[in-house]
């Protein structure tokens, strides 16, 4: 008797976030401030093209891009562990308080002037911080394994690093440290360098490497602790790959771009319904389609004109809110 | 064929003992009924056997082989676990939950293969829910959900299988069925263990019953030599009609001896 193998995804799935992907990564390269044809971009991306589409293209658009691909596909890959492990459809990334660490070192490094040393002073700071936070992390629920203690543990990190952030708030010599800070905080991937993507890029990968692996032992704690560990998986391994890699990609990413909201969090539920709900199968279509979303935001950014340059993270929350209520309303009944 | 022996198991949660020295060895081919009052320490020896809860002192051995040195999934793969309750976080197939059986089974990276399946549909099928397979299991009702769960340790496949409480809200018809298909597994050669708190389907259905005690095992044996009125009235507090030489054994709960209230 052969039974068919049941799908994991919609089989419009794959080939959405695919083509999503494509034309939000070329959206990315080709608008900007400074028109550029399509051909004078392909021409500059191949190495055919004139000085000025060639320095665009490659100090500022694809930079640009390549930060949103790798930002956005860490945001929705941590908020589709994380709501798994946690198995809390509100989870989202910053809940182990990782990222506002890493806001909290790059506010550091503005408000000590460590910032105007290097342009990779901030993300470098922001960084460290991550990582400082998850020895915090670690003593205060590293031994546990119950998701609770996570949460909690999460919650007083976060707590204190917004607490820190409120404070060089406060102190901030002159309103042009607390406004730079204030627009840092707001979330931002324009006129990263190259630098940045070279920061980011080996952070991200670490994530994924230690996150993806993980989508197993995520689908038996759909059976609860007891359930997943009487199917062999080993939860005290399972939660240090997860700190570890939320820490190091989630930090990594917001360490470049600041804080972007609601990517994490409404990423997964968008993706959710159009797979068999099992935490592991969201996990690479969650990637790509934090990818797309934030690179499409980033695009939007650069289209809405406002007096005011307009942030990222502002975008994003916008977008997000009315989607994430939207298809809370209706998969209502499930929960 | 497994078997489990325990010596003088003792299990304290936070600072209270729960288990102190129980004792037994477990073999194939009985169906064993874990019998006791609320907070004897049932669900805790359970969970202790199966290396779920650290224990204290003592050692429990599946097939002579200490757990404390066993990986989690070479115990997963002898011994199947049915928790306590209905715990189902995500809205899954009924098909994809009951496959979750299947994890111990699984090498790194590789993907559920055909005789993965078979063994899925064969368990749905004994657990009596075939027809449910495309239902989203978080959309059924009570008993029907304690059955899925049921065929999600058998998908499993292995040759011990313990279950908390599979009876809880099942309708008389489908504690029959749950009982026969126990009782089968152990007729093929499976060591089941079931902790149960229907007196008179264990005095029915078991081979064996382990009665236990605030934490003490106090009868091991079969089920007409264990469940007698006076031990009911010790353990329990409680007056029951006890009638286990018939064909149909059966325990009816009466009333509460006065002063006995546990």
């Amino acid at each position: 008797m052969t039974v068919p193998a049941p799908r994991r995804w919609h089989p419009t799935l794959l080939p959405v976030l695919i083509v999503l992907l494509i034309a939000s990564a070329a959206a990315s390269l080709g608008l900007g401030a400074v028109p550029l044809s399509p051909d004078r971009v392909i021409g500059a991306l191949i190495g055919h093209g004139d000085r000025i589409a060639s320095i665009i293209v490659y100090d500022l658009r694809l930079p640009r891009a390549v930060l949103g691909l790798l930002v956005g596909a860490m945001l929705g890959l941590g908020g589709a562990v994380l709501q798994g492990y946690l198995r809390n459809p509100l989870a989202e990334p910053s809940v182990l308080g990782t990222s506002n660490a890493a806001a909290l070192g790059a506010v550091a490094a503005i408000y000590f002037g460590l910032s105007e040393w290097h342009v990779l002073m901030l993300p470098v700071m922001a960084i460290a911080f991550a990582l400082g936070s998850l020895l915090l992390l670690f003593a205060l629920a590293g031994r546990s394994e119950s998701p609770l203690t996570l949460i909690l543990a999460g919650i007083a990190v976060q707590s204190l690093a917004l607490a820190c952030i409120s404070l060089a708030l406060n102190l901030s010599p002159n309103p042009f440290a607390a406004m730079e800070i204030m627009t840092w905080l707001m979330g931002s991937i324009e006129n990263r360098s190259v630098e940045h993507v070279w920061i980011a890029l080996p952070c991200v990968a670490i994530g994924f490497a230690l996150l993806l692996p993980g989508g197993r032992a995520l689908d038996a704690l759909t059976l609860g602790e007891d359930g997943a560990r009487s199917l062999g998986v080993d939860l005290r391994k399972t939660r240090l790959r997860l700190m570890f890699g939320v820490a190091i990609g989630v930090g990594g990413a917001v360490a470049v771009s600041g804080s972007v909201g609601f990517i994490g969090l409404i990423v997964p539920h968008l993706i959710r319904p159009l797979t068999d709900r099992s935490p592991s199968s969201i996990l690479w279509p969650a990637a790509l389609g934090g990818a797309a979303l934030l690179t499409l935001s980033d695009v939007a950014v650069r289209l809405i004109p406002t007096t005011n340059e307009l942030k990222l993270g502002v975008v994003t929350s916008f977008l997000g809110v009315p989607i994430f209520l939207l298809h809370l309303l209706r998969e209502r009944r499930l929960w | 064929m497994v078997s489990v022996s325990i010596e003088n198991l003792s299990v304290r949660l936070g600072r209270r003992p729960v288990l102190d020295g129980v004792s037994a060895v477990l073999e194939p081919g009985n169906l064993i009924g874990i019998i006791g009052p609320n907070g004897a320490g049932k669900s805790t020896f359970v969970r202790a056997m199966l290396g779920l809860v650290p224990s204290q002192a003592g050692r429990v051995a599946v097939n002579g082989r200490d757990i404390a040195t066993m990986p989690p999934r070479a115990i997963a793969r002898a011994v199947a676990y049915l928790p306590q309750g209905q715990t189902l976080h995500w809205p899954l197939s009924v098909e994809r939950l009951v496959a979750l059986g299947r994890l111990p089974h699984l090498a790194p990276l590789s993907r559920v293969s055909e005789a993965d399946r078979a063994i899925v549909a064969e368990a749905l099928a004994r657990a009596d829910v075939a027809h449910l397979k495309d239902r989203v299991a978080t959309e059924l009702s009570g008993g029907e959900r304690a059955r899925v769960l049921l065929a999600r340790a058998l998908a499993v496949g292995a040759a011990g299988l313990v279950v908390d409480e599979p009876l809880a809200s099942l309708d008389p018809g489908h504690q029959i069925d749950v009982m026969t298909l126990l009782r089968r597994e152990a007729r093929a050669g499976g060591l089941i263990v079931a902790v149960l708190h229907d007196l008179g389907m264990a005095a029915r259905y078991c081979d064996r019953v382990l009665l236990i005690d605030r934490g003490k095992l106090v009868a091991d044996g079969a089920p007409d030599a264990v469940l007698t009125a006076e031990r009911l009235a010790e353990v329990y507090g409680i007056r029951a009609l006890v009638d286990t030489g018939g064909p149909v054994p059966s325990i009816i709960p009466v009333d509460r001896i006065e002063g006995r209230q546990a």
